[in-house]
């Protein structure tokens, strides 16, 4: 542990309805991430990593059990805060970018800011300053069309960066890039970390859960492994 | 940035949102043409009868002007009768006839009107002089093209003709004087007026005296309905009609044109509506996965429909626009062709352009488009965040 807990899971399930089936896609996680780690949660597909960070991200609620993130109980929150919540303290980066094709790299970027009611000349300044730490300097009025792959992921990544979010997530976020991009995906993750930002990936990446500086292993709901504790 | 989103949502199907805007332009210039004939000959027929100020307007009873052969006898008794209401300002009364004129081996007839020249209402002079003398005849371009003749020409003029013995009754000289337009006149109609005093000598003894219509009119600030029962009660024998009253038998004529005007209005509406319904919901549907990232990112829910009902309202408002001048387009040419109707006043508009009630139909047209997106656009915003990612990354 860097700091103190930012994440805290307490005895969490999450059940779903598949047709008439039950499916218990989290069978009772209790987890702690402390504020500045890097974790990384893998497993098997359908082992519940994604339905983790889910919970951990605030776009999905648990079945029971309680979510805290930040020192604030965000299991039961309503829509709307839940929203703001996400808005001001999670960044998320996803497999596939979902950038907005219509918007430049730099508007990408914008896009959360202006929703924060940041000033306009503030935001379009932090957007280019991001990009800049991306490495995307040069590709400020790019669309996404005009990207390519890894281009795509580091201006999503600035994106989630935006409203300086205590927490920043990932789902595969080296799923859709070729090695050598994903190494340079998984170098700027390592360079995040080491500014400071706390991060959890979900990943079938060796690789990247390696960089990682803590492991959750996963198994049909359930934490089976921590590195800290292996 | 809603706007800017909005934009480039509309931008990128660009063929698709011209073809929305344009079927939506159709819907709209349906709504306005129903509109405008809805209320327009109605109007227009209102505009008509106010032309020359005549408020009231005395037929044979049971009868509207000029609708029969009928006519009111007495013309002294009833002006010396509506002389005595202080409300009326003028009395002109109107006597109407058919003329046969021979030129050369053919006969040419028109509608003729025995009027006093100083009170008249019943058409304007373009060129020449008014019927001043009692040999003059005043005509409109129709008849004057059909007789070859111009101004200073002097005619034979009939009030009888029998075709088989090709025998003319009635028979006067008179000096055309003037070129006219007929305000009540049909499309095509030779028409001509003279003086009463030179018409009723040349008919028949016992139509002598008599008239088709007086047109009334009253002292500003006089109550017309008011004036209206009062002739009405002095006057058993004639049909007194206000315009008021001229309009609501308008009105119920014209009911089923404004029936089916309605139900096509209702209709274009609902085509519009589902127009942008469509629309909406096959661009939300293509964008489920870009909605949640917005969601999971923290834009709110709220702001995710503002962006999508914005895309449905600039799609009403460009179809609108468009169908503004499409509507008026098509308006002046159906109007055109229906004005050409026989027996219809020329002037008589069917599609008539009301500001107020084409901005209310354009604006309710709009209201349906806003209306048209909000569902879809709900409906994708509150789509779960988590599932509709799982469900995109399967895709």
């Amino acid at each position: 542990m860097t700091g103190p807990a930012i994440v805290s899971l307490r005895e969490v399930k999450r059940d779903y309805a598949l047709g008439a089936e039950r499916v218990h896609a989290l069978q009772g996680v209790t987890l702690d991430v402390a504020s500045g780690d890097y974790v990384a949660i893998v497993g098997p597909s359908g082992c519940g990593k994604s339905t983790l960070l889910n919970l951990i991200g605030v776009i999905d609620q648990p079945t029971s059990g309680t979510v805290s993130i930040a020192g604030k109980r965000v299991d039961g929150m309503s829509d709307r805060e839940a929203t703001t919540f996400r808005l001001r303290s999670i960044g998320f980066v996803f497999q596939r970018f979902y950038l907005m094709p219509i918007l430049s790299a730099l508007e990408n970027v914008v896009l959360p800011m202006a929703e924060a009611k940041v000033p306009p000349r503030e935001r379009t300044k932090r957007a280019a300053e991001l990009l800049d730490y991306v490495g995307l300097s040069a590709r400020l009025n790019h669309r996404p069309s005009e990207l390519s792959g890894g281009e795509q992921q580091r201006v999503a990544i600035a994106r989630s960066l935006a409203n300086r979010p205590s927490l920043l997530l990932a789902d595969e976020p080296t799923g859709e890039l070729d090695a050598h991009t994903g190494a340079e995906i998984i170098s700027l993750f390592q360079r995040l970390n080491a500014d400071g930002t706390t991060i959890v990936v979900v990943t079938h990446d060796e690789d990247l859960a390696t960089a990682a500086r803590r492991q959750i292993h996963m198994r049909d709901g359930r934490i089976v492994g921590d590195a800290f504790e292996i | 940035m809603k706007l800017t989103l909005a934009k480039a949502s509309l931008v990128r199907h660009r063929s698709r949102t011209i073809l929305a805007v344009l079927g939506v332009a159709i819907a709209a210039a349906m709504l306005l043409d129903m509109v405008m004939l809805a209320s327009g000959m109605r109007e227009s027929f209102r505009e008509l009868l106010m032309t020359r100020g005549f408020e009231i307007r005395l037929a044979p009873k049971g009868t509207l002007p000029f609708d029969t052969d009928a006519t009111i006898p007495g013309v002294r008794a009833v002006t010396d009768i509506l002389r005595t209401n202080p409300d009326i300002e003028t009395i002109s009364p109107v006597m109407g006839a058919s003329i046969h004129i021979p030129v050369g081996e053919r006969n040419v007839s028109s509608a003729a009107l025995g009027i006093d020249p100083s009170v008249q209402g019943d058409y304007e002079l373009l060129l020449g002089e008014d019927v001043t003398r009692s040999d003059a005849i005043v005509a409109n371009d129709y008849l004057l093209e059909q007789l070859g003749a111009k101004i200073g020409d002097t005619l034979n003029v009939a009030t009888g003709y029998d075709p088989q013995t090709r025998s003319y009754t009635g028979q006067r000289r008179l000096v055309i004087t003037g070129r006219v337009r007929f305000i009540y006149g049909a499309a095509q109609q030779p028409g001509s007026a003279m003086r009463r005093e030179t018409l009723e000598g040349m008919v028949e003894p016992e139509r002598r005296d008599r008239v088709s219509l007086f047109m009334v009119s009253l002292r500003k600030g006089a109550d017309i309905e008011q004036a209206r029962s009062w002739i009405a009660e002095q006057l058993p024998n004639v049909t007194a009609i206000s315009i008021a009253t001229a309009i609501a038998q308008v009105d119920q004529r014209l009911s089923y044109f404004r029936q089916l005007a309605f139900i096509l209005g209702a209709v274009s509406l609902f085509v519009g509506f589902l127009l942008v319904t469509t629309l909406v919901t096959v661009s939300v549907n293509e964008r489920a996965g870009e909605i949640a990232v917005m969601r999971a990112i923290g834009v709110s829910r709220a702001h995710v429909v503002q962006q999508i009902v914005i895309e449905g309202v600039a799609i009403s408002a460009g179809g609108a626009v468009l169908g503004l001048a499409l509507g008026l387009v098509t308006a002046r040419y159906l109007n055109a062709i229906l004005s050409a109707f026989p027996g219809l006043p020329v002037a008589i508009d069917f599609f008539l352009f009301q500001p107020r009630a084409a901005w209310s139909a354009l604006a309710l047209l709009i209201a349906s488009g806003i209306a048209a997106g909000i569902y879809p656009a709900w409906r994708a915003a509150s789509l779960p965040i988590a599932e509709t990612l799982r469900r995109e990354a399967i895709a």
